[in-house]
């Protein structure tokens, strides 16, 4: 299982790395956000610095739909979906290959919002550690989720509209407690807040990884 | 029956000729008891509500600190409990069943989906009358209490799952599906319950919301409401049943509308004039 999910993993970062589609779509329209966010909330750097928990969260969850949409839409060509399940790979690790590779990706995206939020916003980070936990469970949480409903949506013709309307409102647990975590975690927080919070993410990583898990292969037959 | 017959015709417009055994399979016909069974618990269902309305607006009296604004309370809770409890843990349980391997049937798919068809008017319903009873009690249409939250995002989980049964696909393939998405909704409910409660706690602290109606429940109340919940119960049955009719005969539909046109069709040709034949004959 986790040679298959390195594998999986291995080859849809390879795809990345030459197509870099990601890099150069997804992160610049992070970025975009951003600078919307802004626009709609007026230049008053208080503001945006109290607003940037949230706004940064709100990033990330429109960064993972174009993500899982790339994630998909590689294995929809050529008839790769059905080249990957007659090649024998568990579907547990092509799984969990297929998030690692969404999850990395989206780390690198959230590091550069981090910068950006940082930057842009000026917001003050008073513990580093606990925003990178947060963004790690988030991470795992969102891309888990990700490539569940990017597997059951991805023989849908309509499959644009439909994905964000049904993963976002399933991730709203982790926009919510990855922004509280965050607003523990700021300059003027209360530290003591994110830690029930940082739990609920590892119940939400948990329930989803397992269902992955267990489900993937069953899920996939429905394409 | 001669009943069953009637209605078999009238679902379907005009007879259509099933001779030859490669016609259209007859859409599916239903037991008089199961009609009648139907019939009553909608009879039912409208008596109860109209003696609610009528026993809420006219026959109980007005609360001393809430005055007429508490006679939605008939209303408010049976509606929501139809919506959030019955409707979303039916949805729940059948689908489960459906995703069990020695459960599985169409039985279950379809009942699943008028659930949440019907559970999706009562949600509606359910945010609209709160939201008139909050605008004079908390000044304000919505507050974002966790309640409230939560009630939307089962809406918005409802809404998606409809979307995506609307997809045309096999029965089988669409059963999966749905039944996986509403795995997947079911599971986030407590997690959203959770997450909601925490974030206004944490954020608002002690609120006005959630009064936990201090009523002084008059006889008259306490009877009133409790009626309300049976007929807005049976009204829930009622439109399950006939969504799930509606459900067989779309599927019926959907397998056989081209065998029925055809049908039909050819049966036009061999009207008063010389008959049609069926297979190309002498072909030169």
């Amino acid at each position: 299982m986790w040679r298959d999910a390195a594998l999986v993993a291995g080859k849809d970062l390879r795809i990345e790395a030459r197509s870099r589609v990601a890099l150069s779509q997804v992160a610049p329209f992070g970025i975009v956000a951003l600078a919307l966010f802004a626009f709609a909330l007026g230049p008053d750097r208080d503001v945006l610095a109290r607003g940037a928990p949230g706004l940064f969260w709100v990033a990330v969850l429109f960064c993972t739909v174009l993500a899982v949409q790339r994630s998909v839409s590689v294995e929809s060509a050529d008839g790769a979906r059905d080249g990957l399940r007659l090649s024998g790979i568990d579907p547990a690790g092509l799984f969990l290959g297929k998030a690692a590779a969404v999850g990395v990706q989206l780390l690198v995206l959230e590091a550069i919002l981090v910068a950006g939020v940082v930057l842009l916003y000026g917001a003050r980070i008073q513990i580093p550690w606990m925003v990178g936990v947060s963004c790690a469970l988030g991470t795992i949480g969102l891309a888990v989720t990700g490539t569940l409903y990017g597997a059951l949506s991805s023989g849908l013709r309509m499959r644009e509209t439909l994905l964000p309307f049904l993963l976002l409102p399933i991730v709203a647990p982790v926009l919510l407690a990855g922004t509280r975590i965050w607003q523990a975690a700021m300059v003027g927080g209360s530290p003591g807040d994110g830690t029930q919070w940082l739990r609920l993410l590892v119940a939400f990583d948990a329930v989803y990884l397992a269902v992955g898990v267990i489900l993937f292969g069953p899920i996939q037959e429905t394409a | 029956m001669s009943d069953l017959e009637s209605a078999l015709g009238r679902t379907h417009g005009s007879p259509v000729p099933t001779a030859a055994g490669t016609g259209p399979t007859p859409p599916p016909v239903r037991s008089a008891r199961s009609r009648a069974t139907e019939r009553v618990i909608g009879v039912l269902a409208l008596v109860g509500t109209a003696f609610t309305v009528w026993l809420g607006l006219w026959v109980t009296p007005p609360d001393r600190t809430q005055g007429d604004l508490v006679r939605l309370v008939y209303l408010h809770p049976g509606v929501a409990w139809v919506a959030l409890y019955l409707a979303f843990g039916l949805a729940a349980v059948s689908s489960l069943l459906y995703l069990w391997p020695r459960t599985r049937s169409l039985f279950w798919d379809r009942l699943a989906a008028a659930s949440v068809e019907v559970g999706v008017v009562f949600n509606v319903c359910t945010l609209v009358s709160g939201s008139i009873w909050g605008k004079p009690t908390w000044g304000v249409w919505w507050a974002w209490d966790a309640r409230l939250t939560l009630t939307a995002v089962l809406l918005v989980l409802f809404l998606g799952y409809l979307a995506l049964r609307r997809i045309p696909a096999e029965p089988e393939v669409r059963a999966r599906r749905s039944a996986f998405v509403a795995l997947f909704a079911v599971l986030d409910v407590p997690l959203v319950h959770f997450s909601v409660n925490w974030w206004n706690t944490l954020h608002q602290g002690a609120t006005v919301l959630n009064p936990g109606l201090t009523l002084k429940i008059h006889g008259s109340m306490a009877w009133t409401l409790l009626l309300g919940f049976v007929s807005l119960t049976l009204a829930f049955v009622w439109m399950l049943l006939v969504r799930y009719r509606i459900g067989v005969l779309e599927d019926w539909l959907d397998a056989n509308e081209l065998d029925a046109a055809l049908a039909e069709r050819r049966s036009e040709g061999t009207g008063p004039g010389p008959a049609v034949p069926s297979e190309p004959v002498g072909v030169a």
